[in-house]
């Protein structure tokens, strides 16, 4: 579950936000917030919930949506916060996998807006970031309000450690066992047909070498991961 | 080679491609070798962090993908590029529903104040309004009456064939012939009224269009032809700044009116006419134009629109030149003879009047 620091109604939309910027009083305001409520209808309910599908099931429509409502503002932020594109790049990449990761739990429910969702990750990534690379020197500017994330974000940098152990057992595996293994999990190729890309004489041969490589690869993994533990 | 045999064992249990029998030996396997056991929970973990990376490295691919898209399509900026659209559509995207909004209020103030203005004003202003409108619908019957006139004095153009039009006249002939404007003459025949009121039937003898001049003849039998006519017809050009005055029937009346001579050509530099200083009101077309001898030296013609008492006159030679046309064209006429010596010379303007009046005619032209 994410939860959103502003509490929402049965339908999930953050009403107490718009009654906040109602305070103001202005008309402009109202006259904006009016339709941010408008299309948070149509969103929050069905829109961003396929959205999320589409995110969790890879496709590429779905996070382009995503990606082109969200991206600028992240942008910005980093931006404006001594962050270059490359690193906006980066940390909203980041942040999509995290969400990617989260939708792919089977008891994910969204209770607030994937903007608010993707704004709070990235601006505790480039936190960290900063923190990281000894920049850190003024308050970083919110203009937003965040969601409450760090319970996320410790799931996702351990998944993130794995990821880093699996990638670096992978690439000390060597050729063709890397090949092999891509070949069999990542491609999903069948025994005939990596027997026939790698030169073994049959299925057998293929069967037997892919094991011995995935021997060495989890003696490769495990020697980290419980270390890592 | 064992090892390979029980991890391929474990893939399969794991992947669900046992069929019952080899599952259920394998299942007690597991129950009875630790070592077994601890290898399925760890090869199934070792399974699941396999997927995770791959599918890691997947969302990871397609994500690199989409960016490289939407920025080739322009949907993202990573300051290298312009964007597409300038900014000031930019703004007026972002603006124009405020925009909309502020010209609607501002539509429905201005015609709110602008109905509540009409409201009040209407209600303060009503008794005055309504007899200016009484006014107005008087001022209006004697427009409609003058309407026809007005044309013709300023546009010489016959309108309706049915409309009558009308105008000055004054006689140059003791025989009864009178001379007007041509431009006043329209129709097919004209009747005369002397300042008395008593209407002559006339014929039209001869019209000059170029001239703007016509001749009319008295042909009524309850005319008598006068003795003498009082006035003469100036042959040469009158002088600058001669004060001069005129008679005619701008109303059913006559009326007199007076002024000075201002310039020896007429509208756009036209010889055959003076520009007269007089307030001319349609009708006076036609009217003869005294100097203070009582010489006539010229037949109010027109007047210029925008200005005010400019008028025009069209000299007094000219009505030699029609006269001798006519008597050229049709030996009729030889008899006719213009008056050459005048008897109003160093007589009070009141005098001069009263002996003229009698020879100035309002005349009145009608059509079929």
């Amino acid at each position: 579950m994410i939860w959103c620091l502003y509490p929402n109604d049965q339908k999930g939309n953050p009403v107490p936000r718009i009654f906040f910027k109602k305070f103001l009083g202005v008309l402009w305001v109202t006259f904006n917030t009016s339709r941010v409520l408008k299309s948070q209808i149509v969103k929050g309910d069905t829109n961003e919930q396929a959205l999320l599908k589409g995110l969790a099931n890879n496709d590429s429509k779905a996070i382009e949506t995503i990606y082109k409502e969200n991206f600028n503002m992240v942008q910005s932020f980093i931006l404006n916060n001594n962050g270059s594109y490359d690193e906006a790049r980066d940390i909203f990449q980041e942040a999509m996998i995290a969400l990617y990761e989260k939708a792919q739990t089977e008891s994910f429910v969204l209770t607030c807006q994937i903007k608010t969702y993707i704004y709070s990750i990235c601006r505790r990534l480039w936190l960290k970031r900063l923190q990281q690379l000894g920049r850190y020197t003024t308050q970083v500017d919110s203009m937003e309000e965040t969601v409450a994330v760090a319970e996320d974000m410790e799931a996702h940098e351990k998944r993130n450690v794995e990821f880093a152990i699996m990638d670096r057992a992978l690439n000390s595996l060597g050729e063709p066992c890397k090949s092999l293994l891509e070949g069999y999990y990542l491609k999903k190729m069948d025994m005939n047909a990596l027997a026939q890309e790698f030169g073994y004489t049959n299925a057998d041969n293929a069967k037997n070498q892919k094991y011995k490589c995935l021997m060495r690869l989890k003696k490769l993994f495990f020697s980290q991961y419980n270390i890592g533990e | 080679m064992d090892d390979i045999l029980l991890l391929d064992a474990v893939e399969r249990y794991l992947n669900g491609e046992m069929d019952t029998e080899e599952r259920e030996y394998f299942e007690t396997l597991r129950k009875n070798t630790p070592e077994v056991d601890q290898m399925v929970v760890e090869h199934n973990m070792f399974l699941h962090q396999m997927d995770a990376y791959i599918a890691h490295t997947n969302i990871k691919h397609t994500l690199h993908n989409v960016h490289t898209y939407l920025l080739e399509r322009g949907d993202l900026n990573e300051g290298g590029e312009i964007p597409t659209r300038g900014k000031v559509i930019q703004f007026w995207n972002k603006y124009k529903k405020v925009t909309a909004i502020a010209a609607s209020v501002g539509g429905v103030i201005a015609l709110f104040i602008s109905g509540l203005a009409v409201y009040f004003s209407s209600t303060v202003n009503d008794p005055k309004l309504q007899q200016l409108g009484k006014d107005l619908e008087e001022v209006k019957k004697s427009q409609q009456y003058q309407g026809s006139i007005i044309n013709e004095v300023k546009s010489k153009i016959p309108l309706n064939a049915r409309l009558l039009s009308g105008g000055s006249g004054f006689l140059i002939d003791t025989k009864g012939y009178i001379i007007t404007n041509a431009h006043v003459l329209r129709g097919t025949g004209a009747i005369v009224i002397n300042s008395k009121g008593k209407e002559f039937k006339s014929s039209i003898v001869h019209i000059d269009e170029q001239k703007d001049l016509a001749i009319l003849k008295i042909t009524d039998e309850e005319y008598s032809p006068v003795k003498s006519i009082p006035y003469s017809i100036q042959k040469s050009n009158a002088d600058l700044g001669e004060e001069i005055f005129t008679l005619g029937y701008p109303r059913n009346e006559i009326v007199y009116g007076m002024g000075y001579l201002s310039a020896k050509s007429g509208f756009n530099g036209d010889s055959l006419s003076y520009q007269i200083q007089i307030s001319a009101n349609p009708g006076n077309s036609g009217a003869p134009v005294f100097n203070q001898n009582g010489d006539v030296i010229g037949i109010l013609s027109t007047r210029q629109a925008q200005a005010d008492g400019v008028a025009f006159a069209v000299k007094s030679k000219s009505i030699y030149t029609v006269v001798n046309d006519l008597k050229k064209n049709d030996t009729a006429f030889e008899k006719l003879k213009l008056p050459t010596r005048s008897t109003l010379k160093g007589e009070g303007r009141k005098a001069q009047i009263n002996k003229v009046e009698d020879y100035v005619y309002y005349v009145k032209a009608y059509g079929k």
